[in-house]
């Protein structure tokens, strides 16, 4: 499409030099404090500050040879798998619900779903905690759970209802048509022909869930820390070069994950 | 009623039963809270009387509190707006042959944890960071700035968090607009400046307000960014609310002031539901 090629006037061309150069400073502006964190990670002053002294890995072998990261690693990964999947079966079944049939309500249930996502989630862990101590449920892991499933509840329904909405049931109707049960053809049509969207969910919830941190620092027991709630106490007294090499390893993770989530579904989408 | 017509209903019940059970009642139980004694043991009593309600709207701290808060998610709303605007025009018009790269390299710093990103402006910014090491190395200061730590900072952490919210919202609002209304004005005779404040402009609000929204909203709910980069003298009305429960242990005024909380940021989304429409903001998280 070049219906609205930029104009061949000097006016035209200086505009779009300018939004050139703001588009590339906002670039900069995005990628350079990743940048900044992956460099001071290979740095060998032990200020984990600049300048920077020289190449060094030392601190990626203190951060795995620091226990208590690797125990909020443990917890922050057990508490994203928990979470998320129950966060995706309770998602899933919702959005099968609003994109398939048509009820009364459902605009109104369709707002209910989505009103968590602009609570400010101080709010929100205030009020779990309180309303959960009163119902005799101490912070506590389940705690953490519950919370992060509500938390990223209302994004897993909004994307599968998204995903699902091009999906036709003439499959399912076929599969009726040719003798199979309401079973069978969940198991054998629906299923296969959502998966995509189920896993797309699900590591969106996943990554929610271990990204947490204010309303996680509500809801956890003092001395359970999640990865976030450990930066943000290591944080406290100053940013040392361990700090960098975790961010270093995070920024890792955090953009793998999505390019394998991406990756998987297209492999999904193309074997279906 | 049948059994295909309930069904719908069956799907929806656990997500509206957990909703129901772990947000919509604990927040009615937190303004129930909002009214209990604290006695002078510490201890919570169930009770109905104004007092922390009289505690609150006595103390003119709360209420600069709350200012400062809002002043900040304001410049940071209006920064975003500055820079995201042009950054989603480009992306949406600009004749480049790989915007589908050009997009993904936008959200990618999004998938990158939130404490990492926030921390990441202490290496830029701090007294050894990245800014003042470049100035001072290149000569042009020989004292470090003090960027660290104030205002500045807390703001430029908070846009580095929404700015990509603002960025997809416009875009795909820029992207939706049929590009035959803006020949169309060019040919009957606008300039190309008319045929943006004429035309693309007005069309691309609904993604320029529902971006602005969430900018306001998570900035001014945000407790981390303020903390992490704030100063001692930063007021944000998030820090106070998990002063008062996790430090103070005071839960009913805690409650009092999340209360005010979520009342003072319900009014600025109902104000925008008045003028725009809510359903453009939900509908830009599924993207």
């Amino acid at each position: 499409m070049t219906a609205a090629a930029p104009s061949p006037t000097r006016e035209g061309a200086f505009g779009w030099a300018l939004l050139r150069v703001c588009s590339i400073a906002v670039y900069i502006f995005m990628f350079a404090p990743i940048v900044v964190v992956i460099l001071l990670a290979f740095n060998s002053s032990r200020s984990g500050a600049f300048p920077m002294e020289g190449f060094s890995l030392q601190w990626f072998g203190k951060l795995f040879a620091n226990d208590s990261i690797v125990e909020a690693f443990k917890t922050s990964l057990i508490l994203a798998a928990t979470s998320s999947a129950l966060a995706t079966i309770i998602g899933v079944m919702a959005a099968l619900a609003l994109v398939r049939y048509s009820f009364r309500g459902k605009e109104g249930i369709q707002t209910f779903l989505s009103l968590p996502l602009l609570m400010p989630e101080v709010v929100m862990g205030v009020a779990l905690l309180m309303f959960l101590k009163f119902l005799s449920m101490p912070r506590s892991f389940a705690v953490l759970l519950l919370g992060h499933t509500v938390l990223s509840l209302p994004y897993v329904v909004l994307l599968v209802q998204a995903r699902l909405v091009g999906l036709r049931s003439s499959y399912e109707e076929a599969a009726w048509t040719l003798g199979a049960n309401r079973i069978q053809t969940f198991f054998e049509v629906t299923l296969p022909l959502i998966s995509p969207a189920i896993v797309g969910g699900f590591l969106f919830a996943a990554t929610l869930s271990f990204d947490n941190i204010t309303a996680t620092l509500f809801w956890k027991k003092p001395g359970i820390e999640t990865v976030p709630t450990k930066i943000f106490a290591m944080l406290r007294t100053s940013v040392s070069p361990e700090i960098n090499a975790l961010g270093a390893v995070m920024i890792v993770i955090t953009i793998l994950l999505p390019l394998i989530g991406g990756y998987m579904v297209r492999r999904f989408a193309k074997a279906r | 009623m049948s059994r295909v017509l309930a069904r719908p209903y069956l799907l929806l019940s656990p997500a509206i039963l957990s909703l129901s059970l772990l947000m919509v009642a604990p927040v009615v139980f937190v303004l129930i809270y909002s009214f209990w004694l604290r006695t002078a043991e510490g201890l919570d009593v169930p009770a109905f009387q104004f007092g922390n309600w009289v505690n609150f709207f006595n103390d003119y701290f709360y209420w600069m509190a709350l200012g400062s808060t809002f002043k900040t998610a304001f410049i940071t709303t209006i920064i975003c707006i500055i820079l995201g605007y042009p950054t989603a025009y480009f992306l949406a018009r600009a004749q480049i042959r790989n915007r589908g790269l050009l997009l993904f390299l936008m959200f990618l710093p999004f998938w990158v944890s939130y404490i990492i990103r926030t921390m990441s402006w202490i290496n830029v910014l701090g007294k050894n960071g990245f800014v003042n090491a470049v100035l001072m190395g290149s000569g042009l200061i020989d004292e470090p700035m003090k960027l660290l730590y104030n205002d500045f900072s807390v703001i430029m952490g908070l846009v580095y968090f929404m700015l990509p919210y603002m960025i997809i919202n416009v875009y795909v609002s820029l992207d939706g607009i049929d590009r035959n209304l803006e020949s169309a004005a060019r040919v009957l005779g606008c300039t190309p400046w008319q045929s943006f404040w004429e035309v693309t402009l007005p069309l691309s609000l609904p993604g320029l307000g529902a971006g602005s929204l969430l900018c306001f909203v998570l900035a001014a709910g945000s407790y981390v960014t303020p903390r992490l980069l704030g100063g001692t003298d930063t007021l944000f009305f998030p820090d106070l609310i998990y002063e008062a429960i996790i430090s103070q242990l005071d839960w009913p005024f805690g409650a009092v002031l999340s209360i005010v909380m979520l009342v003072a940021l319900g009014l600025v989304i109902a104000v925008y539901n008045r003028f725009m429409n809510l359903s453009d903001v939900y509908r830009s998280f599924a993207r």
